[in-house]
């Protein structure tokens, strides 16, 4: 009995012209997440993606599908010809044994060939039947099921499946079809969390990090660098970007009042970040900053840090409590990462005191005895560049 | 390259590395009958004797194990203590491998005594001497403290314990002072004794344990071997490598390295204000120095020096990535700024007068530039 991978993708179905750009980019990902998996064939027909592997890969597929964007779900079905005998046959012979005694079960069915001598109805009624008669032990029930029983008379071919077999994709966009955006990564748990979630909606990420060394040692970076990798399962490739920052952050320590550190230092990052983000074609940044998370969130303050920039900065966990994103954090597998305990010493940059409701003329003033464009300029050259993979 | 880290590990001699590989070709269980295992029985056995001659007890009394952890927990967690006998003594200043036994004990039904220390990291012995009573069955105290290289009187100890109670078991953590400074467990009265290869220049994943009497319960049931103390199929290479380095340790440089380690401390303390040192002046391993720069977090300093190809340590590296301070420090009455800025410079036979003063002026450099960030 020949299986076969059936990939639904939701919301690409509504884009008008533009649909098959979306569909292209969604094999295109699909494609790159897989080679290095299993050999498959992959074919599009009626908003239904179809990848053919050899028998033995069929779970490792499914496993790395779940992580594409832009799937809605994925799901194993039995491959039959088009004649109700052997839709019967097959049903039987792949339902028994998957299904256990005491199983309610319903039968839907869907012609897509109309060509197809019975009907929707007729064709469910006459599955549910030789189920119901060869496989003993279940019951019908055809308003609350166990399991839900999908038949589907497409164009090639018959495919016969049940909601058993059927798992959740990640849903949102394919990679690439929303543009690039540049990521300010910390090894904190709200800024991977928050390229999750620009990432989803179909928009490649590049990544910043701001390496203070000796204040960090090589095992925050190696953290940084491995949340990145996680990251990329979903996205694939990302460029990293390490930026020596701990030359500015000696400076502002020296020049500058130790109450608006904080401040002036993320001021510094949000114009780093543009600039790579302008090298890199993106169209916007994404931070992990949270309303009152911290002093350098207070809206004061996410005024003072964004005024320096003239891109969009999208926050997508903005709103979000530190439960809601610690909930995301563990649900995609960067929660046990971000909290290593590998960063401890930048807290000799942190003020016990930090101004919470800055005024801009007031950091602006403290921050002109810095030569911002110079600083920037050595920064931005200094910067290693690493292109992470998914493992 | 300067590695001042040989109380993590040290770097393995070439003789060791040499055994090893010959043991890795020369492959055979040592408890085979045939030839081959013959072999590499030899091998056991001739390292067997290296490593027991290094500490001037009988071949009879060393049994391989997988390192100063296995080693101290065979002992405190196997002991056959008899039935009157539920007290147990350690010290505040143990490292985890001794001290988690230890609480493991506890919850057990034992009673457990936690002995401190003085300002120097040298245990209280009229403490020492009221805890102990009839019902001690076992005292456990390190030799060599590993983060301050302070030297536990382990003569005066063993005196104590045979003086107020009868049949009580004495272990004494060597791991730091095996190979390095005299340790003679049979004259200091010692039952049992770790030892750890890998501090000595030998390999990762193998150490000894001195065991004057068979009077523990072995932790693993299995073939038997090692007469049944530690079942298991030798690590032949390993203990090959370990016998290579206790020959390589029989002849060392420890004078030549106090000298250095004087020099160390004094230039410090000449050219750095506020720094304090931590450990004994008197007792002490010419093999570890441990300074407080106050006004510092030691990582920050540890990863500047490292960045200068000098590799330090800050407390003992089992916990430094750990956010609790080191507990030797807190016994000693250090204060919180005194153990966030203490850093551990441990060495070995290489050590050179140049390095010692490169050493040093990184220091000063490193610490006056962190002092201005700190302030």
């Amino acid at each position: 009995m020949k299986e076969i991978i059936l990939v639904k993708y939701g919301e690409i179905i509504l884009k008008g012209g533009n649909r098959p750009v979306f569909e292209r980019a969604l094999m295109k990902n699909i494609k790159n997440a897989l080679q290095n998996i299993a050999d498959i064939k992959m074919d599009i027909a009626q908003a239904t993606i179809y990848i053919e592997t050899e028998p033995d890969r069929m779970d490792a597929v499914c496993d790395r599908l779940e992580k594409v964007f832009g799937i809605v779900s994925v799901t194993r079905a039995c491959v039959c010809e088009k004649d109700i005998e052997s839709i019967k046959s097959a049903a039987i012979s792949y339902l028994s044994g998957v299904m256990e005694k005491g199983t309610s079960f319903k039968v839907e069915a869907k012609r897509s060939d109309k060509k197809f001598p019975l009907d929707s109805i007729k064709i469910a009624q006459e599955v549910g039947g030789a189920i119901d008669d060869n496989i003993e032990g279940l019951e019908v029930d055809v308003h609350n099921p166990d399991v839900l029983v999908r038949v589907e008379v497409r164009d090639a071919a018959a495919y016969v499946y049940s909601t058993l077999n059927k798992r959740a994709g990640r849903c949102g966009m394919p990679t690439g079809t929303g543009g690039k955006a540049t990521l300010l990564l910390s090894g904190g748990i709200d800024s991977p969390v928050s390229g999750y979630m620009i990432a989803k909606r179909g928009v490649e990420i590049n990544a910043v990090n701001f390496f203070s060394y000796p204040y960090t040692s090589d095992r925050a970076k190696e953290k940084v660098i491995e949340l990145a990798r996680i990251l990329s399962e979903y996205t694939s490739k990302i460029n990293l970007f390490i930026v020596p920052f701990t030359d500015i952050q000696l400076k502002i320590r020296d020049k500058c009042p130790f109450e608006h550190m904080t401040l002036i230092m993320r001021r510094f990052m949000m114009r780093i970040a543009e600039i790579v983000a302008k090298k890199t074609s993106s169209a916007a940044l994404i931070t992990g900053e949270s309303v009152g998370q911290v002093a350098s969130q207070t809206l004061a303050a996410l005024n003072v840090t964004n005024y320096v920039c003239s891109m969009p900065v999208l926050r997508p966990v903005i709103g979000m409590d530190k439960n809601e994103i610690v909930n995301i954090a563990r649900e995609i597998g960067t929660f046990e990462t971000s909290i290593l305990p590998y960063e401890d010493c930048c807290t000799v940059f942190t003020p016990k005191h930090p101004t919470t409701n800055p005024k801009l003329d007031v950091i602006e003033k403290s921050e002109r005895v810095l030569d911002v464009d110079e600083l920037i300029k050595e920064a931005v050259a200094g910067i290693e560049k690493i292109e992470i993979y998914p493992e | 390259m300067i590695y001042l880290d040989n109380a993590a590990t040290t770097k393995p001699c070439k003789e060791a590395i040499e055994a090893a590989e010959e043991a890795f070709i020369n492959f055979a269980n040592p408890s085979s009958l045939h030839r081959l295992g013959l072999e590499a029985e030899k091998m056991v056995l001739s390292a067997r004797k290296a490593v027991a001659a290094l500490c001037g007890c009988a071949d009879s009394e060393i049994y391989f194990t997988s390192g100063g952890t296995e080693s101290n927990n065979t002992v405190i967690r196997g002991i056959k203590a008899p039935k009157k006998k539920n007290h147990l003594i350690t010290t505040k200043i143990e490292h985890p491998s001794v001290k988690e036994p230890f609480e493991i004990m506890k919850e057990s039904g034992f009673r457990v005594d936690y002995i401190g220390v003085d300002e120097d990291g040298t245990i209280n012995l009229d403490e020492l001497y009221d805890k102990l009573d009839s019902e001690t069955a076992l005292v456990s105290v390190m030799h060599v403290n590993n983060e301050t290289g302070t030297v536990q009187p382990i003569d005066k100890i063993s005196k104590l314990i045979k003086q107020r109670t009868a049949g009580a078991f004495f272990h004494v953590d060597a791991v730091q002072s095996y190979g390095k400074i005299p340790f003679l467990p049979e004259k200091l009265g010692v039952d049992f004794a770790s030892f750890s290869a890998h501090k000595i220049n030998g390999i990762k994943g193998i150490g000894a344990l001195y065991a004057k009497s068979a009077k523990i319960l072995p932790w693993a049931a299995g073939g038997g071997q090692q007469k049944g103390i530690r079942s298991g199929t030798e690590n032949v290479p390993g203990i090959a490598a370990f016998g290579a380095a206790a020959k390589f340790h029989l002849n060392n440089n420890a004078s030549e390295i106090a000298r250095l380690r004087g020099l160390f401390l004094k230039n410090i303390e000449e050219n750095i204000p506020n720094v304090r040192y931590n450990g004994s002046r008197v007792d002490f391993s010419p093999y570890i120095l441990n300074v407080s720069f106050l006004g510092i977090k030691a990582e920050i300093l540890l990863h500047a020096l490292e960045s200068r190809g000098i590799y330090v340590s800050t407390g003992s590296a089992c916990s430094s990535n750990k956010p609790m301070p080191s507990p030797t420090l807190v016994a000693m009455g250090r204060t919180k700024e005194e153990i966030n800025g203490a850093v551990r410079f441990s060495f070995d036979d290489t050590l050179t007068e140049n390095d010692v003063n490169e050493a040093v002026a990184a220091l000063c450099d490193e610490v006056a530039k962190i002092r201005q960030v700190m302030r």
